[in-house]
């Protein structure tokens, strides 16, 4: 292994040096390594001295540290444009060829080229770390407390990991650098939302939150490398070269995998949904391990965020559900479609949020849904009334149907990150990707939509009336 | 050394290579002709083991494409259509860079790039940037990359497309070393003449199908009914004072040359030679060099009338 790693190593070196001997990669950073951090020590010292004037010495105190934080980040972006142009520029310019000839792994060209993307602009965040720390002590300006450098240095390499391991996968799958240059926006965009976040912390104080971004980070960083790892392969790169978007074959890939080869919607049924099921089991084991997480998670946070009893209504609790009782009478539709279309709609959120984060957070609205309802059984049982009344009553009539029903469909999205991350050299990242999203389809109009229908119709026209049965 | 059996290769719906067979065995070059988008360059990205067969096996100095693609690789050494070479580098860092992922060591690459450079004639350059460096030094130094770890097997694209007569002629004398040092090579070439002059074997690939796999020889004879030869005399000549040898026979003349066809040149070209020379004021007997291109011509111009 360490052998199989030292002949990675070689891509790595001679890339550093070719980066090295890059007048358009050594000027700008140069320029942010030097340059920047005297500019943002004259620019903290003028802040410190304005905002001491007015006796604001806290601003000051945050500003030191989170200026750390830029002075580091900046040279890391430089990692985007290197990483992007990898893989794809070595395409266009036709050395990848001879390197794939090679008898490295698939793996070792790839670990060679991240860590060869990596070194150099963290070397430079460094620098500039070190430069804009030099400028403090000349200043005057003490230094933040080690903690705090320490975790803007972990931040700093976790940061540069994320960025550059999204950024060479987009080079491993783009057809050409103009490509990978539009996909960037994919990288950019949320690291420029990340980076206001952690701005926002770093003023707040909360240094304990910032950790927990590095822990997520952290989790993104190695999701994003299995990724890379997963679907890098030479033939691929070697073989695609046309940028067209193919609607017609994304359409027969969509279909073929929504259909499968059912002739009939019993097929359909027996062949498609029940085995996709099947295949969702280990997703399912889990969210519904989290949604057990949530319910206690909700219920410890009664304590935390308190809520004003008298909102909660529960004086005239039975007058409520009589009320409810009368307006939602058996056979109305309309209180069914607002819940069923509400329902829906949260799904789908966890879908969207899914399709961008891997999976990953698409599990959000369910858990918050199912940390609502611990919170309100901790509140419940604080006010003396017994929660297992509000959850047979209020929870599981119609739950029984929807909550597995939100289940089946949350753990689809968990699929589509376990799918990606999962080694399929022979698919492509976006066959995959219309491939997941069929099989959702498949789950929500085979299962989830029917289910979640029924169960709104259970909800509005039963639920009510158990609820004020078991009341009685 | 080079054994391939009904190698395929399709991309989603395109048949880009169909059944392939081929047998090079060491210390041969077999030229893989056929037009541009024949299937040329996926064939020899499958015998390198850089694209996977769909179907079909292939080895490569007793090593599976499909199985033992690291063991194939290091056995392989491919000069590419594109020679890709880092213009920021010289060539020593450039053959080091390549020699060391071939795992060899700093003094074995220098041992072996020092000869190389000195017989295709860029050891003057080899501390000028890459980038600096002229089409044809650009493919000699990808040559040079392909042999640094002196692999067995040879597959070579196109190697004196871009260069000048003088550096071609180097190149083709590198090759033929090559092969008497019992290397296995498939050259892939426009220049027939080349082909011609390099190869053993002549393979020609159409719409991802060989449509013609056979010694040079037995082209010659399959398409054209043997061998041209072209015999130069200094007075005119009347057809009628001929006595041709069994088995030769006259495929075009005028008044100071014949064109034979010969199918065993071997055999019976001394006898012919000498009754030429005996009777009629012979100057030249040569081969005639357009012959593969007549027979490269017809069998892709009978595929295509058959199809």
């Amino acid at each position: 292994m360490i052998d199989q790693l030292k002949q990675a190593l070689i891509i790595t070196k001679r890339e550093v040096r070719d980066q090295f001997r890059d007048w358009r990669i050594i000027f700008p950073i140069f320029g942010i390594t030097i340059f920047f951090p005297f500019l943002m020590n004259f620019t903290t010292a003028q802040v410190l001295q304005f905002v001491n004037r007015y006796g604001a010495s806290i601003i000051g105190e945050r500003l030191v540290p989170f200026s750390m934080m830029i002075v580091g980040f900046f040279p890391i972006s430089v990692s985007l444009v290197i990483a992007l142009e990898s893989f794809v520029g070595e395409k266009e310019r036709g050395s990848i060829e001879p390197l794939f000839n090679t008898p490295l792994l698939d793996w070792q060209i790839y670990i060679g080229k991240l860590i060869s993307s990596i070194v150099p602009p963290l070397f430079a965040s460094f620098v500039g770390m070190t430069v804009y720390s030099l400028g403090l002590i000349v200043n005057h300006v003490p230094l933040p407390e080690f903690h705090l450098v320490f975790q803007i240095i972990v931040i700093t390499i976790i940061q540069a990991i994320v960025m550059v391991a999204g950024a060479v996968i987009v080079s491993s799958q783009a057809t050409s650098v103009r490509a990978a240059n539009l996909l960037a926006s994919f990288i950019i965009i949320p690291m420029a939302l990340l980076i206001q976040g952690e701005s926002i912390v770093m003023f707040w104080g909360n240094y304990v939150t910032l950790w927990w971004v590095v822990a997520g980070l952290f989790a993104l960083a190695i999701l994003l490398l299995r990724i890379g790892l997963a679907h890098f392969s030479r033939e691929e790169l070697l073989g695609r070269d046309i940028d067209v978007l193919n609607i017609r074959w994304g359409w027969k890939v969509f279909t073929n995998q929504f259909t499968g080869k059912a002739t009939n919607i019993t097929k359909w049924y027996q062949q498609e949904v029940f085995p996709f099921v099947k295949d969702l089991r280990y997703s399912i084991f889990l969210i519904v391990g989290l949604l057990i997480v949530a319910l206690f998670v909700g219920n410890s946070l009664v304590d935390r965020f308190v809520f004003p009893m008298d909102r909660l209504g529960v004086d005239n609790l039975e007058q409520q559900l009589l009320g409810l009782s009368e307006h939602w009478s058996v056979g109305n539709f309309s209180p069914v479609i607002l819940i069923f279309w509400q329902n829906l709609r949260v799904i789908l959120l966890g879908f969207v949020i899914g399709i961008i984060t891997l999976g990953i957070f698409g599990v959000l609205p369910l858990f918050a849904s199912i940390g609502v309802v611990g919170y309100i059984m901790g509140l419940l049982n604080n006010l003396g009334i017994n929660s297992s009344l509000y959850f047979w009553g209020f929870i599981i009539p119609h739950g029984i149907i929807e909550i597995p029903a939100a289940i089946l469909a949350t753990a689809a999205i968990f699929q589509i990150g376990v799918i990606i991350a999962t080694p399929n050299a022979d698919q492509t990242i976006g066959e995959i990707w219309i491939k997941s999203i069929a099989n959702f389809s498949k789950l929500m109009v085979g299962l989830v939509i029917p289910l979640l229908f029924v169960a709104a119709m259970v909800e509005v026209w039963l639920t009510p009336r158990i609820a004020l049965w078991l009341l009685k | 050394m080079i054994e391939a059996e009904g190698l395929t290769k399709i991309f989603d719906d395109f048949l880009a290579v169909n059944h392939i067979d081929l047998h090079v065995p060491a210390g041969q070059i077999l030229a893989l002709l056929g037009p541009n988008g024949a299937g040329k360059t996926t064939t020899v990205r499958m015998l390198s083991s850089v694209l996977k067969p769909t179907q079909g096996t292939a080895k490569i100095a007793g090593y599976d494409v499909s199985s033992q693609p690291a063991e194939v690789r290091s056995k392989v050494g491919v000069l590419t259509e594109h020679h890709g070479l880092y213009g920021r580098m010289n060539a020593i860092e450039y053959l080091n860079f390549f020699g060391e992922l071939y795992g060899l060591s700093k003094s074995q690459i220098s041992l072996k790039m020092e000869p190389l450079l000195e017989q295709l004639d860029i050891a003057q350059h080899r501390t000028k940037k890459l980038g600096e460096y002229s089409k044809g030094m650009r493919q000699k130094l990808a040559l040079v990359r392909a042999l640094i770890h002196e692999p067995p097997v040879l597959l070579l694209d196109e190697p004196t497309s871009a260069m000048d007569p003088e550096s071609a002629m180097i190149v083709r004398s590198a090759i033929k070393s090559l092969r008497n040092e019992e290397r296995t090579i498939i050259l892939c070439t426009h220049n027939l003449a080349e082909a011609e002059e390099l190869c053993d074997q002549i393979a020609i690939i159409q719409n991802g199908t060989i449509i013609l796999n056979k010694t040079m020889q037995e082209v010659k004879n399959s398409l054209l009914g043997g061998s041209l030869y072209i015999a130069k005399f200094g007075k005119p000549i009347i057809e009628k004072d001929f006595l041709i040898p069994e088995g030769i026979q006259i495929h075009h003349q005028n008044q100071y040359e014949i064109h034979f066809l010969i199918k065993q040149p071997k055999k019976q070209n001394p006898s012919l030679i000498r009754y030429l020379a005996d009777n009629f004021e012979l100057l030249t007997f040569e081969e005639d060099s357009i012959k593969l291109e007549d027979a490269y011509l017809e069998a892709i111009t009978h595929k295509k009338s058959s199809s």
